[in-house]
């Protein structure tokens, strides 16, 4: 009996450490994480990238849905092909870069969750924080997790990946954006992908 | 000078149009950066690399359209050299 429990806890013990939940860090290095906005108004189609992505995720492949972290954008890595447009969506009176230099999502809930494999969708509930402005908003996403796969990402390195992408739209009327004006060119609704990697070294 | 500055006008235009038409006749704005996609082989993601592209739109065209205009009406004012 006293070695049945003892199996029973060093086994315990060995599931734990599998599955113990890991930070993964989203600035990366190759450049390829970004977050994706449109706006489509009636005269006018707006679209944009932003490259600047950074945050940390706390993620345990055993329970996915106690997931937490925190995504942010830097405000100034938004990039529109044309240059005044460009200089006036970075000003003071839409997004005021210089005075809000970071956009953020930061998760507090997951709900609806589904794993298949090394794949996760749910809905996650949380703060967006833009232009100074937080609300509550709930967007769906998709969580993979790749164990083992950073070394193939990047040199030298060990470790596994978590890569989220999510697809939602926000109403920049919320965040104090030039609420009500001009939306016939500048759409009220911003349609967001996020397509993200992080890194949890070993 | 006036049937000068009016075949400057013209060629200014013109070629104008023929730039924009030759470069993908871009309807929007004028940019200075396009998207290029790529991926990650290992993940999966679709990244966005901003390239530097002068690619003129309507914005362009307009440009050039008042530059000729105020060629045009500058001619107007000018005397004509031959008699």
């Amino acid at each position: 009996m006293k070695t049945k429990l003892v199996i029973l806890a060093l086994v315990t013990l060995a599931g734990m450490a599998f599955a113990a939940p890991q930070t993964f860090d989203f600035k990366d290095p190759k450049g390829i994480n970004n977050a994706g906005f449109k706006l489509d108004a009636p005269l006018e189609s707006i679209n944009g990238s932003a490259s600047g992505i950074s945050g940390s995720v706390v993620f345990d492949p055993s329970n996915p849905g106690a997931t937490q972290g925190k995504i942010v954008v830097a405000t100034s890595s938004l990039i529109v092909p044309n240059p005044m447009q460009r200089q006036h969506m970075l000003g003071d009176k839409w997004l005021d870069a210089a005075k809000f230099p970071e956009i953020s999502f930061t998760a507090a809930t997951f709900k609806n969750v589904q794993t298949t494999g090394d794949t996760t969708t749910a809905d996650v509930t949380g703060r967006f924080t833009l232009k100074g402005v937080s609300k509550e908003i709930t967007v769906p996403v998709k969580l993979t997790y790749l164990k083992d796969k950073l070394g193939q990402r990047v040199p030298n390195q060990q470790g596994d990946l978590l890569v989220i992408r999510s697809n939602f739209t926000i109403k920049r009327g919320d965040f104090n954006i030039m609420p009500g004006q001009f939306e016939d060119k500048v759409s009220d609704t911003i349609e967001i992908t996020l397509s993200i990697a992080g890194a949890s070294p070993k | 000078m006036r049937k000068t500055l009016r075949i400057i006008a013209v060629v200014l235009m013109v070629g104008a149009v023929i730039f924009w038409a030759t470069t993908g006749a871009n309807q929007g704005w004028t940019k200075t950066r396009v998207p290029q996609k790529v991926v990650d082989e290992v993940t999966g993601l679709e990244g966005v690399h901003w390239q530097d592209k002068f690619v003129p739109g309507v914005d362009f065209l307009a440009m050039a359209a008042l530059g000729a205009g105020i060629l045009g009406v500058i001619s107007l004012f000018v005397r004509n050299n031959s008699k």
